[in-house]
């Protein structure tokens, strides 16, 4: 169930995005969330729709891979969806008792979802082509500045990547710890809300026992190979800007510019 | 003098309730003495319990003696200046293979000691290619450990110890979670890297067939070292070790219980070959 979840996973082909900084990928995502939001008429939406698709097609990770990463989202989509679609005041064209439902409803609505879509399309495009390694390290260096009011970056950044080590050695030891206590007739599929969050106490302790072993573990092993922290660290791989990541910034600045312009229109 | 060095070495788990009360004294090590020589394979066995994790984990100081000194190089383990020469030197493997492993790549794990220890961007990838190839793993070095098997993580914790350059390897319980496959595949990893790297190899384990090829065995039971000396004196003296809870191979025991039976088979035999060679002798003899 857990591993039916696209967003998130690095999708590992070889692509000019993939090979981009992950500092740009970053920077470039927060931007172009940010653009979904400040435009206010339709070009808008052709404009970022276009940008969004042709970076896609740039990235070569499959457009359908990447839209069955909405599926774990639908539930938010239609949420907010619904709150846009009866709760927008306008001109009426449906009345049942209280529920009204306007002109100007149904239009943010679809908007709104499609703005989402954007969003959650752009996102996960940057953790498909981006090695949850990678994206770390681009996360610390960009954080660098926080240090000055301290910040543990270096910190940050190691226990997520740690996180990201162990996430699916967890999964592996959940599935063996729910078959052995089914195994021993433990139920984990029927009943209501309470009896079943009732039956995950039997799955959850062991889990976190075994959790706090490995993380005792883990931090002798760091130790015992002289971890003392980020400073005085080198890295084998350290992040260094190419011409092509000066390109895409270019690119990235081109896109905004478009956007203010027919802003304006 | 040799690389490492403890006198009269004690060290005692205490456990203490909420006021700070003891409650409990565990005496992990009691009054060890030893001396390993630069370059030697040295093998210590014991049942559980018997305090040779605890022996393991002094040798790069992550516990220090509650009473006695152990030196590694000639630096005392509980001056604090020492902390990070030591564990610099004297590189740690452990049990799990899966608990050991910090990054999700197998060559940056490889790269995690050495950039710690702030070596520069192009002698780790030195380090690395050399280290990994030294445990003949250079083919996965793009490869995530999760998908390796357990022998294979193993091997690559070894890499991650060799890249920081040490004189020796404290390995505690290596094999203890992998398959008979994958120990033989450690156990020959640690062999290579002992004979050509010339590394001190300290082998920690209760399997009796690992310890056959080392240059010294000690026997630790109850927290006390109680029997040391080559392989071949060691399991010459079947009855003692059986005191103290441990196998010996299998071979060894079947040639221990004919010459209990009345053949005249010699003590200490270790390999299938030597027992081989030791019957036809005897064959011979009474034709």
């Amino acid at each position: 169930m857990i591993r039916d979840i696209t967003i998130g996973q690095y999708y590992p082909v070889d692509s000019l995005l993939h090979r981009l900084d992950p500092r740009v990928k970053l920077i470039g995502t927060i931007l172009y969330i940010i653009s979904l939001f400040a435009f206010s008429n339709y070009y808008g939406y052709i404009i970022a729709a276009a940008f969004l698709f042709t970076v896609i097609k740039i990235s070569k990770v499959p457009l359908k891979f990447i839209l069955k990463g909405l599926k774990a989202v639908i539930v938010l989509f239609i949420f907010t969806a619904t709150f846009n679609l009866f709760l927008t005041p306008g001109k009426i064209i449906y009345e049942l008792g209280f529920i009204k439902i306007t002109i100007e409803g149904i239009i943010t609505a679809v908007l709104m979802t499609i703005r989402l879509t954007f969003l959650i399309l752009g996102s996960s495009l940057m953790t498909f082509t981006t090695t949850p390694n990678n994206l770390t390290d681009g996360l610390e260096s960009l954080m660098k500045p926080l240090n000055k009011i301290k910040v543990p970056v270096h910190e940050i950044s190691m226990m997520m990547s740690i996180a990201l080590r162990f996430i699916p050695i967890l999964m592996e030891e959940t599935d063996k710890i729910m078959k052995a206590q089914m195994a021993r007739g433990a139920d984990f599929e029927t009943g209501g809300l309470v009896k079943r969050a009732k039956s995950l106490i039997p799955l959850l302790v062991p889990l976190f026992v075994s959790a706090f072993r490995r993380a005792n573990d883990l931090a002798m092993a760091m130790e015992a190979r002289c971890y003392r922290g980020g400073e005085g660290r080198t890295k084998m791989k350290p992040l260094k800007y190419k011409g092509r990541d000066l390109a895409a910034f270019l690119v990235l600045v081109l896109y905004i510019t478009v956007l203010v312009v027919i802003n304006r229109v | 003098m040799g690389i490492i060095k403890a006198k009269n070495l004690l060290f005692e788990y205490i456990r203490r309730d909420e006021d700070g009360n003891v409650e409990s004294i565990n005496r992990a090590i009691d009054d060890v003495t030893l001396d390993v020589k630069k370059g030697d394979f040295v093998a210590v066995l014991g049942h559980n319990g018997s305090g040779k994790s605890t022996l393991a984990k002094h040798i790069n100081a992550l516990l220090v003696p509650t009473e006695g000194t152990l030196w590694f190089k000639d630096m005392n383990t509980t001056e604090e200046d020492n902390l990070w020469l030591i564990r610099q030197s004297a590189g740690m493997v452990f049990q799990n293979p899966d608990n050991q492993i910090v990054a999700s790549v197998v060559e940056e794990d490889v790269a995690f000691g050495p950039e710690n220890l702030g070596v520069p961007t192009k002698d780790i990838w030195t380090r690395v290619e050399e280290s990994l190839n030294a445990v003949g793993m250079m083919e996965y070095r793009g490869h995530s450990p999760n998908k390796l098997s357990g022998g294979q993580k193993q091997r690559i914790a070894i890499a991650g110890i060799m890249a920081m350059k040490p004189e020796c390897i404290v390995l505690d319980e290596p094999t203890a979670m992998l398959d008979p496959n994958g120990r033989k595949e450690v156990i020959r990893t640690v062999k290579e890297l002992n004979k050509n790297e010339k590394v001190t190899v300290i082998l920690i384990t209760h399997y009796m067939e690992e310890v056959i090829y080392a240059d010294k065995v000690y026997v630790m039971d109850d927290g006390k070292v109680v029997m040391e000396g080559s392989p071949r004196e060691i399991f010459s003296n079947v009855e003692e070790l059986k005191k103290y809870r441990l196998d010996v191979p299998q071979v060894t025991e079947l040639a221990y219980e004919l010459k209990k039976s009345g053949l005249a088979i010699p003590d200490g035999i270790l390999t299938t070959h030597e027992f081989v060679d030791a019957i036809q002798k005897l064959r011979q003899q009474s034709w």
